[in-house]
């Protein structure tokens, strides 16, 4: 039976139809924890976020505390947020800058106040044409009501925040990739080193990435204490989060969770979560963190939902969202169609991510389709290997950013888990399933 | 001779002013030009050009690296149906088939009546009611067969004129707030709350 968090930190609004807009947020402890905030030393507030052990909800899992301390050092010159939300399958964000945008606006503005910035950025992927009128509506709210601008709540902080649309890339999801967007280039990821954004960002000034999700811990994190949120979770993961279940399950949907306490199997079966496998099936396989990561069978259903658990084990928890696969999915045309995602997106500016993605994507549809080959099944790991070598969990990189590694996560756990499948495939000239 | 309407023109110029560099305002400002004409014209691309100080064939290259930007006419409806993994596992392509039935058009190409694109989209993060569907990239929910010609015949209808604005448009919600001052005034009253709080924190400690 799963623990559900008592109180939800991040959705807490959820119930509310109007959760949208300022009377529902000042009515629910808007803006507290930005008073709050506001009340103590910069130093302070960061010092609570550390406390929090909050680690970041983008994917990567960076500790949001230790981010900012490295530049706390030196000033920091822009925040922005990273609201790019592309990884298949998760929709956390869409939640939250559609449902709880003010709550984003005052996170944003106590980290602003913690590293002292005064100007941030929040990257919205263009798709989400409603997320970006409710988040532009919220800045505007918080001018009127002096929660930003000039003087904030008589505090001597000034911010200004914009709202920047993205137009339909996969990539701007990398931070240095975004930052490329938000200055009005093509979104090609930049090397590091040099660019880290913390020492060489936008225009080449010290900047924070920060997450949606990561900015919209922050008002619960000051208005309770940084204690009390690493009181929630386990270990290193600490707080809440917001898992997003899809694929094959009777109710998918997001649900905010503590960490570490539940497990892949409560998310897919317990009756108040996903309810179990569709028309009573079987589950064949999962995705634990978005289709980057490498697939799970049903020996690591009891694999906790936390950081460390899921990386002990050779994947990642991600992005947080989890797919389903029950016996009627065929294995390789999940990971085909994971595959041409990544070479539609692919930037093309590494050879192997450009070219091995496209490859990839053209063994793999021959196998499903029609046309492939026994001998199809080592080539495809060849070229994985040339793209990420070893295979190895984290993953070798060949290419400037992750995405080139990210692609053979789906074919090497396919091949792995399903062999005997892509053999079925081969010979059959075709897919096996209907 | 300005390309935008004086409305857009204004709101373009405000775009700008956002932003400590005229060049970071591109997408946005490429998001106007494709308000203003459904696509991007060369003479929309040739007036952000202008306001970011960049040339047409800077604008242009820009442009066709995002998914979002057309570089020819599409219909005033743009239909997104997801096939990506989540949306696979209920029926996307499926959906699509149906799609390209309803709307009588191939992936990529538009209806006779000109009024209907369809796309196939790569995730949109809406998973939990897939197949997903968007129009002018916003979310319709039409999940089934069934539910999307119903969808479709209400747009037709212009039923659905209040939730999906013809295709370009991405915003309607103005911003509010200008921002307020130069980075170097920022910078001074950044110095002077620095050294307050030292003082305070001084006072404090003693």
């Amino acid at each position: 039976m799963a623990t559900l968090t008592a109180a939800p930190i991040v959705s807490s609004r959820r119930e509310f139809a109007d959760s949208h807009t300022l009377s529902r947020f000042l009515a629910t402890s808007g803006f507290e924890g930005l008073k709050k905030a506001l009340s103590l030393f910069p130093e302070q507030v960061a010092a609570e976020v550390d406390a929090a052990s909050l680690l970041g909800r983008g994917g990567a899992g960076f500790p949001a505390g230790r981010k900012w301390s490295m530049l706390r050092k030196n000033a920091v010159t822009y925040l922005v947020i990273n609201g790019d939300e592309s990884e298949p399958a998760t929709f956390k964000d869409h939640y939250l800058v559609e449902h709880e945008p003010h709550q984003l606006i005052e996170g944003v503005t106590i980290a602003a106040y913690a590293l002292q910035v005064t100007q941030a950025f929040i990257f919205l992927r263009g798709e989400f044409a409603l997320g970006l009128e409710r988040v532009q509506q919220a800045i505007n709210d918080a001018y009127d009501h002096g929660a930003l601008g000039q003087n904030i709540f008589g505090s001597g902080f000034s911010l200004d925040i914009v709202v920047h649309p993205g137009a339909g890339a996969y990539i701007c999801g990398e931070e240095t990739s975004l930052i490329e967007a938000l200055e009005g280039k093509r979104g090609f990821p930049r090397i590091k080193p040099p660019f880290f954004p913390a020492v060489n960002g936008l225009y080449g000034e010290p900047t924070v990435v920060n997450n949606v999700e990561t900015m919209s811990n922050l008002p619960w994190i000051i208005r309770h204490g940084g204690a009390a949120f690493a009181a929630l979770g386990e270990g290193r993961s600490t707080g809440t989060r917001l898992f997003a279940l899809s694929g094959r399950v009777n109710n998918p949907g997001m649900f905010e969770l503590e960490m570490v306490k539940n497990t892949f199997r409560d998310v897919i079966f317990d009756p108040q979560l996903g309810n179990g496998i569709v028309g009573g099936g079987k589950l064949k396989a999962f995705i634990p963190g978005g289709v980057s990561a490498p697939w799970f069978g049903p020996d690591q259903l009891d694999v906790p939902l936390g950081q460390d658990e899921v990386a002990n084990q050779a994947s990642m928890l991600g992005s947080g969202s989890i797919v389903v696969f029950d016996e009627a999915t065929c294995p390789v045309r999940a990971a085909w169609r994971i595959t041409k995602f990544f070479s539609r997106e692919s930037c093309g500016q590494c050879t192997p991510c450009r070219e091995g993605s496209g490859w990839l994507e053209r063994i793999m549809y021959r196998l499903e389709h029609g046309g492939g080959r026994i001998e199809d099944i080592d080539l495809l790991l060849d070229l994985c290997d040339n793209i990420s070598p070893g295979l190895l969990w984290p993953p070798q990189q060949t290419t400037i950013c992750v995405l080139g590694p990210s692609i053979p996560s789906s074919i090497h756990s396919a091949i792995k888990m399903f062999r005997d499948e892509f053999v079925a495939h081969a010979t059959n000239d075709g897919c096996t399933y209907a | 001779m300005s390309h935008f309407n004086p409305e857009l023109r204004q709101r373009a110029e405000e775009l700008v002013a956002l932003y400590p560099n005229r060049r970071s305002a591109m997408l946005p400002l490429l998001h106007l030009a494709q308000e203003h004409d459904g696509y991007l014209s060369e003479e929309g691309m040739a007036e952000v050009a202008e306001l970011t100080g960049t040339t047409p064939a800077d604008v242009q290259g820009t442009a066709s690296f995002y998914d979002m930007f057309f570089l020819e006419p599409v219909g005033k409806y743009v239909v997104a149906v997801c096939t990506n993994i989540s949306c696979l596992l209920a029926g996307g392509e499926e959906l699509l088939d149906h799609a390209q039935s309803t709307l009588g058009c191939s992936i990529g190409g538009t209806s006779a009546d000109g009024m209907f694109t369809l796309e196939e989209a790569e995730c949109l993060a809406d998973c939990n009611i897939a197949p997903c569907v968007q129009v002018n990239h916003r979310f319709v929910r039409t999940t089934t067969p069934a539910t999307f010609d119903q969808m479709i015949g209400e747009i037709r209808e212009g039923r659905r004129d209040s939730d999906i604005p013809p295709h370009g448009t991405l915003i309607r919600v103005r911003r509010n707030g200008v921002l307020r001052n130069t980075r170097e005034a920022l910078a001074a009253e950044r110095a002077v709350a620095g050294d307050a709080r030292d003082a305070r924190k001084a006072q404090e400690t003693k």
